[in-house]
């Protein structure tokens, strides 16, 4: 077993990073794979709460690098998957105590045993992103159908690009169907357009988000939500698996705007 | 502007963008291309008569590609043609 280091990242904050880990992680887990979550925004650690699992944190990421711990005392196994685990920021310190050598050698030490890896980045180009990118096998861009968060992405684009991390895929987080119907949001035919990246998927704005974050519990785990269904979608396609993106009732020809779109180098 | 006029925010927000990016992934602002527009035209005047007033120059996207396209009308071309 060799797991797949995947970081999840925006530029922007605030567009669904954290909530979009967490709930790769469970649809992950929930196929039976073995899935190590690394919070890496160093003093804003937030994945804990999102999982549910921040009652649990004895040491932190910043342990391990100063030696303080072993790697697996670091690792807080989930509630519910047992082959789940999070490893969690450190919340009193900054993110320069962390550096891209030491992610790379974490994440070295972690892929015998696991199957995905999977790195939650901070906002932002700085340090706490480089660190987040240095082991990553394939990075996720998050972002929203608004003009902030896709000019930040398409700058993270960029240098993803000029670091030859390879082009990211890009996941369309809270689409609006009706705003899109409307003409009064861009579509997810638009943002690709924008940023000529391939697509990996498409959630929809969805209330059951805010509940499971609320309760700990990603909304994954609720078999009703249109968000859910996109995030366990997702995750099938990083397994590999050809999954066909959710018809979102938007404007007529976007399904075939799209498969041309990501059809495209 | 009415109700059936009023141009939808999805374009606006489509057109603005397109130009924002351009110009971040270039990092060239407007003033500079202008600045290579007059150097463009004095180079090219060396060679040969073009008409300055009708050039056009601007950055394109195709994906993640960008291009500077210009486009420079010739001058000698139509004077052959009526003579």
């Amino acid at each position: 077993m060799t797991a797949q280091v995947i970081t999840v990242t925006s530029g922007k904050g605030g567009v669904g990073k954290t909530t979009a880990v967490a709930n790769l992680a469970n649809a992950l887990a929930m196929d039976g794979k073995k899935v190590v979550c690394i919070d890496g925004d160093i003093g804003l650690r937030n994945l804990d709460v999102v999982m549910g699992l921040e009652n649990r944190i004895v040491y932190d990421i910043v342990d391990v690098i100063e030696g303080r711990c072993k790697l697996k005392q670091a690792m807080i196994r989930d509630k519910h998957y047992p082959d789940m685990y999070l490893i969690p920021a450190a919340q009193t310190r900054d993110k320069n105590a962390v550096s891209p050598s030491d992610m790379v050698r974490i994440c070295n030490d972690l892929r015998p045993d696991a199957d995905f890896i999977i790195i939650d980045s901070p906002a932002g180009i700085e340090r706490g992103f480089r660190n987040a990118i240095a082991a990553a096998d394939r990075v996720l861009v998050v972002t929203n159908p608004e003009v902030s968060a896709v000019r930040d992405a398409d700058r993270v684009v960029g240098i993803l690009e000029a670091e030859e991390k390879g082009t990211p895929h890009l996941i369309i987080n809270r689409l609006n169907a009706s705003l899109v119907r409307n003409n009064d949001m861009l579509s997810a035919e638009d943002v690709l357009d924008l940023l000529g990246i391939q697509l990996i998927g498409i959630v929809p704005e969805d209330e059951s988000v805010i509940i499971g974050s609320n309760r700990g519990a990603p909304v994954v785990t609720d078999g009703k939500s249109r968000a859910g269904l996109a995030f366990r979608n997702i995750a099938k396609r990083l397994q590999g698996q050809d999954v066909p993106f959710l018809d979102l009732d938007q404007q007529s020809g976007l399904w075939g705007a799209i498969q041309r779109l990501t059809g495209r180098k | 502007m009415n109700f059936f006029t009023r141009k939808k925010s999805a374009s606006s927000a489509k057109e603005r963008l397109q130009l924002v990016l351009v110009h971040d992934r270039t990092d060239l602002t407007p003033a500079q291309l202008e600045a290579l527009k007059d150097d463009l035209i004095k180079a090219i005047s060396n060679y040969i008569e073009i008409d300055p007033e009708a050039v056009q120059i601007g950055l394109e996207r195709d994906g993640r590609e960008q291009r500077l396209v210009a486009d420079i009308p010739l001058r000698s071309v139509s004077r052959h043609r009526a003579g």
